[in-house]
């Protein structure tokens, strides 16, 4: 049968092995990564899209990508309209932006950083250096078990390398990822992103994800927390609400280290982040915060993996959402302690309020303990506003809806309280009054 | 005359179950009237009904306010008008600051009156004074509403509250409960100082301690969702005495119309 619609369109497993065969005969690279994408393609055409059959995926329905056809990027990177960028950038140490997964040196830049920083695209280093990217690339987040990293693993090509050396102290650095899907005709990237900590060293990274239109988007970003080293992590996904993002964020943390992750979830019709960290080194300290919100019918789902691998490590996971509409939320939060991790300190937390009756929130802790000296708790709660506060309030002359907006606010409050860069945590205040009914209410009164 | 606040014939009910089973009172501006009864009676529910909480169901009879019908009015716009509830027991609200949040609804009251929103300053200053009048620990100020006050701090923080928005009608429901005997005096000392010829009080109470304090015009009775008795300031000394058993399964006085405090 001819292919009638667009030549170049992906579509099915086939469709993607196929894509594969074409695409691995433009590369010019160590033979060692090519080698590395034909396990991962290997693997995926094993693997498969996922379904609801599969444990993992039961409650999240990818039908939509695995039957979606999509098509790579022609624009140009450096086209993109500005209009596009500003509601995102903030003063940031150094931005990087990228479109449809490719690198825009045109809207990038790399401020003052101290020596030895490097805050570059990875399709650069790739071209140039590949050997800086040999001890870490691909090494921590697994894509035999996932379809997503499988399929980013065979096509990855860009995104954004960031190396800070030992003892060095960054600013905040930016990483803006947008998308631009035409009407029939949703594009497809596979932005791949590792961050390396070194040992004492201080840094911020901050990943964006916004775009319009319809596309398919699965990015993987690896982050190596060196010994003692402290580094912050946001992630903020304001995709169109036409976007599938199914994304993994990969932790692999060392000696005493203290990584801490924030991942917004705003935008997006179907939203997976697979969130995994490896305690890999006695003494350290991770948190994993997150907020999402869903409304309409989009879909948003966290897989929390955290694994204590060594004894005297601590975890805090705290996610919280807040689900109007016909929105559906799965929550799957896996704290899995090694045998000898002794001391370990895990708590996890998921709350979600639902906003309206047809909105659904699934939440599914699960502990598997090897170790006999351990303190690991886990709550969740799927809950309505509490109505004695929305008459408590009324009471005093403030609005129904207000009221309900108030105490929505107030839900989300302490997770956007955690967020330490001021100028993304007063954009996800601005959201929120723009977003709650009666917003400016909630404005005056917080 | 018609009162402030004009009850006939009021019945509610919650879940089916009659609470209410035909309240009559009016109120004059300036008057003070206690309510006093038996565990159950109804008398958080008659508060909560002015007040406008949905649960309970008005089945019968008519509530004006300043010549308006209450009952027709959602709770935002009661408190508008100037009703207000001193609750029983005051929810926590966590992540709502205790200001911000009167700020914003002292600005929601003034709107509705026609008067200019006040800034940031003029509200501080004047919650200042207020905060005196009850002699509100600045601490508590700055925390969310009500989260993890104690049992009087909360009781204090509703008067407060009450200072700040300057309603025509007071309705205190136990407010003397929880606290401790110097700050029952200072409560009842901040209420007093509030006493004014158009605002109203409706102070319910189990002691007729608050009432040696805050000196009723009337005290009423309520027993079983009725009024059964009603006088001046001594029947709260002889409920003190006698308990209300002696009241207990005796007919309301004068059952249809009884314009108590008229
Ligand atoms: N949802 C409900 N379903 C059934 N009965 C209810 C409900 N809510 C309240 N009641 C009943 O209504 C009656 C009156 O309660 P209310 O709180 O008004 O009493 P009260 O006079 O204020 O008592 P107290 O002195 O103990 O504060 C009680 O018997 C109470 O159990
Ligand atoms: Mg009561």
């Amino acid at each position: 049968m001819p292919v009638t619609t667009s030549e170049s369109a992906i579509t099915g497993v086939e469709g993607y092995v196929a894509e594969f065969e074409r695409f691995q005969q433009t590369l010019n690279e160590p033979a060692g990564l090519t080698a590395l994408r034909r396990r991962a393609i290997a693997r995926f055409a094993e693997l498969g899209f996922p379904t609801l059959r599969q444990e993992e995926w039961r409650l999240t329905n990818v039908a939509p990508v695995a039957q979606g056809a999509f098509h790579w990027p022609e624009n140009d990177p450096d086209a993109v309209a500005p209009g596009l960028l500003a509601p995102h950038t903030f003063d940031a140490a150094a931005r990087l932006v990228f479109v449809d997964g490719r690198f825009s040196p045109r809207h990038s830049f790399v401020g003052e950083l101290p020596p030895g920083t490097v805050v570059a695209s990875l399709a650069e280093v790739l071209a140039r250096e590949p050997e800086r990217l040999e001890p870490w690339l691909a090494r921590f987040a697994k894509f035999d078990r996932h379809p997503f990293v499988a399929l980013n693993t065979a096509f990855l090509r860009d995104g954004a390398f960031v190396h800070v050396p030992r003892g060095a102290v960054t600013g905040p650095i930016h990483l803006l990822f947008l998308s631009s899907g035409e009407e029939g005709r949703p594009t497809l990237s596979f932005p791949r992103n590792l961050f390396v900590a070194g040992e004492g060293s201080q840094t911020a990274i901050v990943e964006t994800y916004a775009g319009e239109g319809a596309y398919f988007t699965a990015p993987v970003t690896e982050l190596v927390a060196g010994p003692s080293a402290v580094i912050d992590h946001y992630k903020v996904q304001r995709e169109s609400l036409g976007a599938f993002h199914l994304a993994t964020f990969q932790v692999q943390g060392e000696r005493a280290a203290v990584p801490s992750s924030h991942s917004i979830s705003i935008g997006g019709a179907l939203v997976r982040n697979d969130v995994n960290a490896v305690l890999d080194g006695e003494g350290i300290d991770c948190i994993l915060n997150g907020l999402y919100f869903g409304d309409g019918r989009q879909v948003v789902d966290n897989h929390m993996r955290v694994e204590h691998a060594k004894p005297h490590c601590a975890s805090h996971e705290l996610y919280k959402g807040v689900l109007d509409g016909k929105s559906r939320a799965v929550f799957n939060g896996l704290i899995h302690v090694h045998k000898g991790a002794q001391k370990t300190d895990a708590k996890q937390s998921n709350r979600n309020l639902l906003l309206s009756r047809d909105a659904i929130a699934n939440s599914n802790p699960q502990l598997e303990i090897f170790a006999d000296d351990v303190k690991c708790t886990h709550g969740s709660t799927v809950g309505q506003l509490d109505e004695d506060a929305v008459f408590y309030l009324r009471s005093r002359g403030i609005g129904a809806e207000a009221a309900r907006s108030l105490l929505t606010y107030a839900f989300a409050s302490d997770i956007v309280e955690r967020i330490k860069i001021e100028p993304v945590r007063r954009d996800l205040e601005e959201f929120l009054f723009t977003r709650l009914p009666m917003g400016e209410v909630v404005r005056q009164a917080v | 005359m018609t009162g402030m606040l004009e009850i006939k014939n009021l019945h509610a009910s919650v879940d089916g179950n009659e609470i209410l089973k035909g309240i009559d009172l009016t109120i004059q501006p300036g008057e003070v009237h206690a309510i006093m009864g038996p565990n159950g009676s109804g008398k958080s529910t008659l508060a909560r009904v002015l007040a406008g909480q949905e649960a309970y169901e008005v089945t019968a009879g008519q509530v004006t306010f300043e010549g308006k019908d209450l009952l027709e009015m959602d709770p935002e716009d009661r408190a508008r008008e100037g009703v207000f509830m001193a609750f029983q027991y005051p929810v926590e609200i966590p992540g709502v600051g205790n200001t911000y949040f009167l700020k914003a609804a002292l600005n929601a009251v003034r709107k509705h009156r026609g008067l200019q929103e006040m800034d940031a300053i003029e509200f501080l200053k004047m919650v200042r004074g207020k905060m005196k009048l009850v002699q509100m620990d600045e601490g508590l100020l700055n925390r969310p509403v009500n989260e993890g006050f104690s049992g009087g701090e909360k009781k204090r923080n509703e008067i407060f509250h009450m200072a700040v928005l300057e309603p025509r009608l007071c309705i205190l429901d136990e407010t003397d409960s929880g606290l401790d005997i110097d700050a029952l005096r200072i409560v009842a000392d901040g209420v007093n100082a509030l006493r004014a010829k158009d605002r109203s009080f409706l102070v319910i109470t189990h002691y007729q301690r608050l009432l040696n304090y805050i000196v009723p015009d009337y005290v009423h009775v309520l027993v079983d969702g009725r009024f059964v008795r009603s006088g001046g300031k001594e029947l709260a000394l002889e409920l003190e005495e006698k308990g209300y058993s002696w009241l207990e399964g005796m007919a309301p006085e004068h059952p249809a119309a009884q314009p108590v405090g008229a």
